[in-house]
């Protein structure tokens, strides 16, 4: 590891579980400020279970979890939230009934500066320039593409150092993941740390630093992004290569 | 009948359109209707005025949970009742009571607390509950109260109340109003309905009514993006239960009684009718339905004796028919 690259979340040996039955089993993972890193995996291998645990939605029943060199295993989301940890849920799980503008205020509720919420407004307007076009319209009334926009949009506006996001070309049309994934690299540019739990893999690794593939609940592969490309497993398993 | 249908829709689209417009003119003209009705109605339609506008107040005071936090509550007559018989134990002139002063600065502070104090106990309790869970619980209360206001008649006056609730004044020093006409009293009540509504209106549009209003969407996805929702729902079920108290003291000032009657789960579920009638999360809806559920059985009951089953087939007819309240068709939803 080069020097000057600090991580800022680390999952050393975490175990989960639903009641009796284990999801995850010894997970390992590095995330480095600054990067994108990406976590794959098919159906069912604990993708989603990795960020529930992450998020302080499902309590791990061994292992560690650290934020900024701080333990934070065992805080709630609001404590994440408050640390700079935002999460865009799977399938978008924006408000239907709110406008555009009323969605994005609620990913800024904790905080009290006006400008400075305003100036965010500003900058994933930017980021978003569709969501400025509807901002009166009800989200529930938008297509998926443009939902997952907004939710990616909501969770900016905590102004996170660190986004986790599940699944965001699930449901999407070609054109729509093309773009999701051009903003996620945009956001990462603009300083935001990117953890990203995806299946298209090809996608995820074209912009990532960084993999991880999840099989079963374990760790199977860890890699940068461009030696898991040219991993022969990873291109016959998920990489669609005969 | 299909031509007939697209008559009345292209009717309500039309109200919809010109309420839209013109919603700052209608909020004018009927606070200036307000403001002259004493001297132009007979005493008995002012004593039914005055009973809406606390009604109002009463379901105003639901719609916070039930229409914008999604909090289905059963025992909301508890604050209700409670309110009534915190003022008259403070200022009837009953034995069972103290006594003290019937002045407003005083006692409306009392009953302030007394309901936010139980609204905590309560809250505490029930919000840890959802769905009808609870609604039983919240039921459950308010069920409590009514049966020791029942039972411990040394103290709460039995099923006859307590009795010899003046009405109120207001004065500080020298400087002394009396609401004792019946006139003077409905300004009072009017004043409380203003407030009421100016005070709930401003916490819905604020931020905290967002987060009511995506609690009631999807209490966990709040959860998600860091909300402590128990915070939100424990702080709306205290201003809700306050406002609920303060109409209760209101109707015991008005009817010179508090009596168990007023924390009965039907008085509780009169409230919820009104909010379900006139537009859940609305805060107008629930005025309209006040004056619907309270005017409705009154001029019904001179034609049929019927009233209470008719009440009732207008609730079932709505729930069906109309979801969102009278206020919801004629006001279009973003």
């Amino acid at each position: 590891m080069q020097a000057d690259v600090r991580q800022m979340l680390k999952l050393c040996h975490v175990d989960t579980h639903y009641g009796p039955i284990q999801i995850l089993r010894d997970v390992n993972i590095d995330i480095n400020m600054g990067e994108i890193t990406c976590l794959l995996g098919g159906n069912a291998s604990g993708k989603s279970t990795t960020l529930r645990t992450i998020m302080g939605m499902v309590k791990p029943t061994s292992g560690t979890i650290e934020f900024d060199g701080e333990r934070i295993d065992g805080l709630s989301i609001q404590q994440l939230v408050k640390r700079g940890i935002s999460m865009v849920p799977e399938n978008r799980r924006i408000f239907g009934r709110m406008t555009v503008r009323e969605n994005l205020e609620m990913g800024s509720f904790l905080r009290s500066d006006r400008s400075g919420i305003r100036e965010d407004m500003d900058r994933v307007f930017g980021l978003f320039p569709r969501l400025k076009e509807r901002v009166g319209q009800l989200g529930g009334t938008m297509s998926g593409g443009e939902q997952q926009m907004l939710a990616m949009a909501r969770a900016l506006m905590s102004r996170p150092s660190l986004l986790l996001m599940d699944e965001p070309s699930m449901g999407l049309s070609p054109l729509f993941v093309q773009q999701t994934f051009d903003i996620i690299q945009e956001i990462s540019r603009q300083g935001t740390t990117i953890f990203v739990v995806e299946q298209n893999a090809n996608m995820a690794l074209s912009i990532a630093d960084r993999g991880y593939v999840l099989q079963t609940g374990e760790i199977v592969l860890d890699d940068t992004a461009a030696n898991l490309r040219e991993n022969k497993m990873m291109r016959q398993a998920y990489l669609g290569e005969t | 009948m299909g031509t007939e249908r697209t008559k009345i829709i292209t009717h309500i689209a039309t109200a919809r359109s010109w309420l839209a417009a013109n919603s700052r003119w209608v909020l004018i003209l009927t606070l200036i209707l307000a403001l002259i009705f004493p001297f132009s109605v007979k005493t008995y339609i002012l004593s039914l005025g005055i009973e809406v506008l606390i009604f109002a107040i009463f379901a105003m005071s639901l719609d916070l949970l039930l229409g914008y936090t999604g909090l289905p509550s059963l025992g909301h007559a508890a604050f209700f009742g409670l309110g009534a018989y915190i003022l008259a134990y403070v200022s009837s002139n009953s034995e069972l009571a103290l006594g003290l002063t019937d002045n407003l600065l005083i006692t409306l502070p009392i009953v302030i607390l007394g309901t936010a104090l139980s609204a905590v106990i309560l809250g505490f309790l029930a919000l840890r509950t959802s769905g009808v869970f609870f609604l039983m619980i919240t039921l459950a209360f308010a069920q409590m109260l009514f049966s020791i206001a029942i039972r411990w008649s040394s103290v709460t006056g039995g099923s006859d109340g307590m009795t010899g609730v003046p009405r109120p004044t207001l004065g500080i020093g020298t400087w002394h109003l009396s609401f004792t006409d019946r006139a003077d009293f409905y300004y009072l009540v009017l004043a409380f309905f203003c407030i009421t509504w100016f005070l709930l209106r401003y916490i819905v549009r604020s931020p905290f009514g967002l987060a009511l209003r995506g609690i009631h969407a999807n209490e966990q996805r709040m959860r998600g993006l860091g909300y402590n929702t128990f915070r939100y729902k424990f702080t709306a079920f205290i201003v809700s239960g306050v406002i609920a108290g303060i109409a209760g003291m209101l109707l015991s000032q008005y009817f010179w009684h508090a009596v168990p009657h007023n924390l009965f789960w039907n008085m509780s579920g009169q409230a919820l009718i009104m909010v379900v009638v006139g537009g859940p999360g609305t805060l107008t809806g629930p005025v309209i339905g006040a004056t619907l559920m309270r005017l409705l059985p009154n001029f019904a009951s001179t034609y049929t004796e019927l009233s209470e089953t008719l009440m009732g087939l207008v609730l079932i007819l709505f729930v069906l028919l109309a979801p969102g309240g009278i206020f919801g068709i004629f006001h279009k939803k973003r």
